[in-house]
């Protein structure tokens, strides 16, 4: 019951009513205008106080100049995958600009020029495809009306093609330096015509090429290791070798002696010499006596952590398991009938670029400037003013291109720039480039994941799974949130398909060694966990591996994996003859929007794989590039095939016990398999390119194995590093 | 920003939209103050005296030509000592350069050496990727990269690895496999330069047993004792 | 101490330890950046300088040793033999990060000037020394045989 005095006093505008009145209205309209300017207001808070880009008529992605030349700024990081070339050809398809004049230039971070920066998940043309189609289709739109507004003739008679603006059945015609100065007084369209995927004159050809192949064979093109700056100091980290291990004590007097070492002190993750040159660094950290307290960090070795998992996935640890992809009746009845049960182990792995990580730093007061291949330069610019003790829109990241990352610069912790940040706030402004070693970089975790995975699949009379049982075990790819990626590929199989139940538990423990992105994420093993049980399954049913498949596929409704297997049959002579003592292998795979099927043919020679060719058959949506998605699918074949015959991070007591290329090793010119790409005709959505040729060499290698062996792989790498067999591979002659 | 007569169902979209925009701003938040703490500066250790700690170096000794004096029969000593200075032979620092197939080995385990390369005509790899592409004239020890100013893979008919110390005896007494006679055997094992790297190999190596002199010594009473091979 | 050195044709007063590795020297000092730090332990190749004409990695090569020969890095290496060779390499898009090939064009380089027309297994065995994360290795092998039959046929 409510007092009528108090039912009175509603009309009554008491202090305290205007006051929760008033802010009750303010939020609403704060929440409001947060949700209706969502990218402003994040560009508020990420750049405020900061700088903007010099501003273009023609957005932030398009400057032309009145030499002819169209500069493209590319917002993601350039890390290999020629995404440069990729939305510069976007834009430049739109914008029908002469491609030999289309040049591109890295953005620095901006969010609030160019959206949020953040390169990974094989998105780069994915993500941005529609903001760069509408880009160059507004600037087009531009000269269009530029010039019919001078010739006085309508907006539909104008074409422009290859920089050249003109009206057809008329000698009217003018290049886009002519028309810039009128065109530039205009205004963009926000919602401009796109053209019709059958009228691209540009994606999907072979013109369009990368525009740094040249800067890159000649020595000239510059990465962060290059960066000169005047009055600049070299710093390198002692960090501690175990995980979770903390600084307890360090003697710096001799390093302090070093000639050309400047200071020497600690800092979060470890202590820091800075020098006048690398090399002075790099003695002066050789001469550190550092002592470590290992009380939090992790002591055990590999095979104390996989005994660790199989004890987890027997359910012998207090580790609790999530669902991640179950359906169907009470998952806890036991199987029965025919059952087929598989176990994987898979290793740690490291990223090892080829540039170690680095970075240039100078803080000056609230200013911090950073040069660095920032992979995820949005992250990176918040972590980097969080070290610095400033706000994000002091923080100016100049994104230059790194070499090579394969994910390791794009960790949600940004540890070595944040790393170099705090140097940087110690040495009076002067600029830092902290250098890390190949042995710093192999050992500094941020690794793919170790796992551990059960399988029970309960089969039908004809050899088709009814049910499947999945235990994977597996520590979080995520800071927070559910262990999604550690199980993506699993999630959602079509292989699925013929079954009523589907028990899927994930176990993720956790302990120090840090773990993090690795090209292809959880696809880089579950691709073979369920790739290489189907090919046992298909074996085990009499029938052919890629017509078991194909039954899964159908069931599923999958028409994108039967077109990849089909095509893939064909171009790889599946079934077909192969000379005796070789075999095909067949995987097909799933990652990023991305189908990608191999086959691999594989002889083994004193028990070791030899991989002579590979045939890829991938359906990305429209290809964009042709040329660069072959180029990804040559270079992941050759990382992924790096990881499968050798690829172990390994633990003795806690301590990495790879060092240099010469105990983590990787796949050289005399090992690389031919590689032969087909790319599905396609005009949907463009879809990730970068990652999903990773995933399927494994298994496919793992199956010709099995056809030619009859034996499976239950652990990765095929060889141990200190194999004795020392064959000539040379396997292109 | 245009306000005026919004649909019904659009205002109730807009709300849920602000409450989860408000949810997120709350996550930010609370995100930012968790990172602001994680990475609000700690105090941080200051240098100070700390002892060196000295790794105890390991030294493998041989055992003297001279010890082997107490055997009587002739044979047996031979055989002993040849055995003793198989200790040098078939120690990694020997073996890595005597593989059986074109390519050598490194390392204890004797694992293929990475990068790959081969021995090329002479035993000093392939036309642009010599071992003096990596190689010095001496160890380098800030690469770690070991050196000698003959660095090369002995001949393959000399190939030591896989072979019993009986057969690798047999081999060196075999001109035609060896290419050395006894007097030039001896000064290989004595006096080469490259065989002498075994006792200074750098960085972290496994040092072969004794001193190259020792050794030489044992090889020279083991051919004054007619050079009696193990079975 | 002082070293006199050799570096692309010009004489160059370098003060520093004489064990300092001819990379840094080039790099740190001489800011000759195109030889990039990779391993620093003779494992990726590239670091590949050419030295008296041979290809060496300069992560191994001390400054004391260096300062008896000549250098040539990839800034200032001439001839129609390296124009082949880095017009194969764009022709084929070879790169992909690029961060290792600087090292790759100074092996194949000397290559093709030791041997005119490389099989697959000269290549194999002339360019196995120089590791590449983004494995472009078989454009690296077609932009060797394409330069090389370019020089091979007259113009």
């Amino acid at each position: 019951m409510t007092d009528p005095s108090e039912k009175k006093s509603c009309f009554r505008l008491t202090r305290r009513r205007l006051i929760l009145g008033g802010s009750l209205i303010g939020g609403a309209l704060v929440v409001g205008y947060i949700a209706t300017n969502p990218m402003q207001v994040a560009g508020a808070i990420l750049q405020g106080g900061g700088d903007d880009p010099e501003p273009s008529a023609f957005g932030p992605f398009i400057r032309i100049t009145d030499d002819g030349w169209v500069t493209i700024v590319n917002k993601q990081q350039e890390l290999g995958q020629g995404i440069h070339a990729g939305l510069a050809a976007i834009v430049a398809e739109e914008l029908d600009a002469d491609w030999d004049r289309v040049r591109v230039v890295d953005s620095r971070s901006n969010f609030r020029a160019y959206g949020p920066q953040m390169t990974g998940a094989s998105n780069g043309i994915a993500s941005n495809w529609d903001l760069m189609r509408n880009a160059g289709a507004a600037a087009r739109a531009m000269f269009v009306e530029a010039a019919a507004l001078r010739w006085s003739v309508p907006i539909g008679a104008i074409t422009v093609r290859d920089g050249i603006v003109s009206q057809p059945g008329s000698n009217r015609a003018v290049t886009f330096v002519e028309l810039l100065a009128d065109a530039s007084r205009l205004q963009p369209q926000q919602s401009p015509v796109l053209k019709r995927p059958a009228d691209y004159r540009l994606i999907g050809t072979d013109k369009v090429r990368r525009k740094d192949s040249l800067s890159k064979s000649t020595g000239a093109q510059v990465y962060t290791q290059d960066i000169q700056r005047p009055d600049m100091l070299v710093a390198m980290v002692a960090h501690s070798p175990r995980f979770g291990g903390t600084l307890a004590r360090f003697d710096a007097s001799d390093a302090r002696k070093v000639k050309g070492v400047v200071d020497v002190f600690a800092i979060e993750t470890g202590v820091a010499v800075v020098a006048e040159t690398t090399f002075a660094a790099w003695k002066g950290r050789d001469a550190l006596r550092i002592e470590w307290d290992d009380s939090e960090a992790e002591t055990r070795s590999t095979h104390e952590l996989v005994r660790y998992y199989h004890d987890i996935a027997a359910g012998r640890s207090d580790v609790e398991p999530a669902e991640f992809d179950s359906k169907g009746d009470d998952p806890e009845v036991p199987f029965d009938g025919d059952v087929a049960d598989f176990a994987f182990d898979f290793p740690y792995l490291a990223h090892a670029p080829m540039e170690t990580l680095d970075c240039v730093a100078q803080v000056n007061g609230w200013d911090v400037s950073i040069t660095s291949g920032a992979h995820l330069a949005t992250v990176d610019q918040v972590y980097a003013a969080f070290a610095a003790r400033t706000i994000p829109g002091k923080v100016d990241i100049e994104v230059v291109p790194a070499g090579g990352s394969f994910g390791r610069r794009g960790v949600l912790s940004s540890d070595y720039l944040v790393e170099c940040v705090r140097i940087a706030k110690r040495t009076d402004g002067r600029p830092v480039k902290l250098m890390w070693s190949r042995e710093d970089e192999i050992a500094s975790g941020y690794f793919r994941p170790m796992s551990h995975h059960r399988v029970w699949v309960q089969l039908s009379p004809d050899g088709f799974p009814t049910r499947w049982r999945i235990h994977s075990v597996c520590q979080s790819l995520l800071p927070v949130g559910p262990n999604s990626l550690a199980t993506e590929g699993i999630t959602h199989s079509p292989y699925f398909s013929t079954a009523s139940t589907v028990d899927g538990k994930i176990f993720t423990p956790t302990f120090p060694v840090v773990v993090g992105l690795w090209r292809s994420v959880g696809h880089s093993y579950t691709a073979l966990v369920m790739e290489h049980i189907v090919d046992q399954l298909a074996r085990r049913a009499g029938l052919d591996p890629a017509a078991y498949r194909r039954v899964f596929y159908e069931k599923a409704g999958d028409k994108r994996r039967l077109a990849v297997l089909d095509e893939l049959c064909l171009r790889a002579g599946w079934g077909g003859p192969i000379e005796p003592g070789w075999a095909r292998g067949l995987a097909i795979h799933e990652a990023f929007g991305t189908i990608v099927g191999q086959v691999a043919e594989v002889r083994l020679v004193d028990d070791r794989p030899i991989v002579h060719r590979v045939v890829a058959v991938v359906d990305c949506g429209i290809a964009v590039a042709h040329d660069q998605i072959a180029a990804q699918m040559e270079g992941s074949i050759g990382f992924g095939l790096s990881a499968a015959l050798y690829g172990a991070i390994t633990l003795k007591d806690g301590i990495v016990q790879e060092t240099n290329f010469d105990r983590y090793l990787v796949v050289r010119m005399n090992e690389m398999p031919v590689v032969e790409t087909h790319v599905i005709a396609s005009t949907g959505r463009p879809t990730g390119m970068g990652e999903p040729g990773v995933a399927p060499i494994a298994p496919a290698v793992a199956n010709a194995i099995l056809a030619l062996t009859g034996q499976p792989t239950s652990r990765l790498p095929f060889l141990d590093r200190n194999a004795r067999s020392n064959t000539d591979v040379s396997v292109q002659s | 920003m245009s306000w005026h007569a919004p649909a019904f169902g659009n205002w109730r979209r807009r709300l849920k939209v602000g409450v989860l925009s408000l949810l997120g701003l709350i996550v930010v938040v609370v995100g930012a103050g968790g990172l602001a703490y994680a990475l609000y500066p700690r105090t941080m250790p200051q240098t100070q005296v700390l002892a060196a700690r000295l790794q105890p170096v390991e030294i493998e000794r041989l055992r003297l030509a001279a010890y082997f004096d107490a055997i009587a029969d002739p044979r047996a000593r031979s055989i002993a000592l040849f055995e003793e200075a198989g200790r040098v032979i078939q120690h990694p620092r020997c073996m890595n350069c005597h593989p059986r197939t074109d390519r050598p080995t490194q390392t204890d385990s004797l694992r293929p050496h990475t990068p790959w390369v081969t021995r090329g005509v002479d035993g000093g790899g392939a036309p642009t990727l010599r071992c003096s592409t990596c190689h010095q004239a001496e160890n380098f020890e800030v690469s770690g990269v070991p050196g000698n100013i003959d660095w090369k893979l002995a001949p393959i008919e000399m190939a030591w690895q896989g072979k019993t110390l009986g057969d690798i005896c047999r081999q060196l007494l075999d001109p035609a496999r060896s290419h050395m006679t006894r007097e030039e055997l001896l000064r290989h094992m004595t006096e080469d330069e490259l065989v002498g790297w075994a006792w200074t190999p750098g960085a972290d190596r496994r040092a072969a047993p004794g001193t190259q002199a020792e050794f030489g010594a044992l090889i020279k009473a083991w051919l004054e004792t007619d050079a009696v091979c193990p079975p | 101490m002082s070293y006199a050195i050799s570096v692309n044709g010009q004489v160059h007063h370098v003060e520093d330890d004489g064990q300092t590795p001819l990379l840094w020297v080039l790099r740190d000092t001489l800011k000759l950046t195109g030889t990039k730090y990779g391993c620093g332990a003779a494992q990726c190749g590239a670091c590949t300088v050419h030295v008296d004409g041979q290809p060496m990695r300069s992560c191994t090569l001390s400054l004391e040793v260096a300062s008896s020969a000549r250098i040539i890095t990839i800034e200032a290496i001439e001839g129609a033999d390296v124009r082949a060779i880095q017009d194969a390499w764009v022709a084929h898009d070879v790169p992909q990060c690029g961060f290792c090939q600087s090292g790759q064009v100074m092996s194949a380089i000397a290559l093709l000037r030791a041997t005119e027309k490389p099989t697959d297994r000269d290549i194999d065995l002339a360019m196995s020394g120089n590791l590449c994360r983004c494995a472009t290795y078989n454009r690296v092998r077609a932009a060797i045989h394409d330069a090389a039959s370019k020089l091979g046929s007259p113009t």
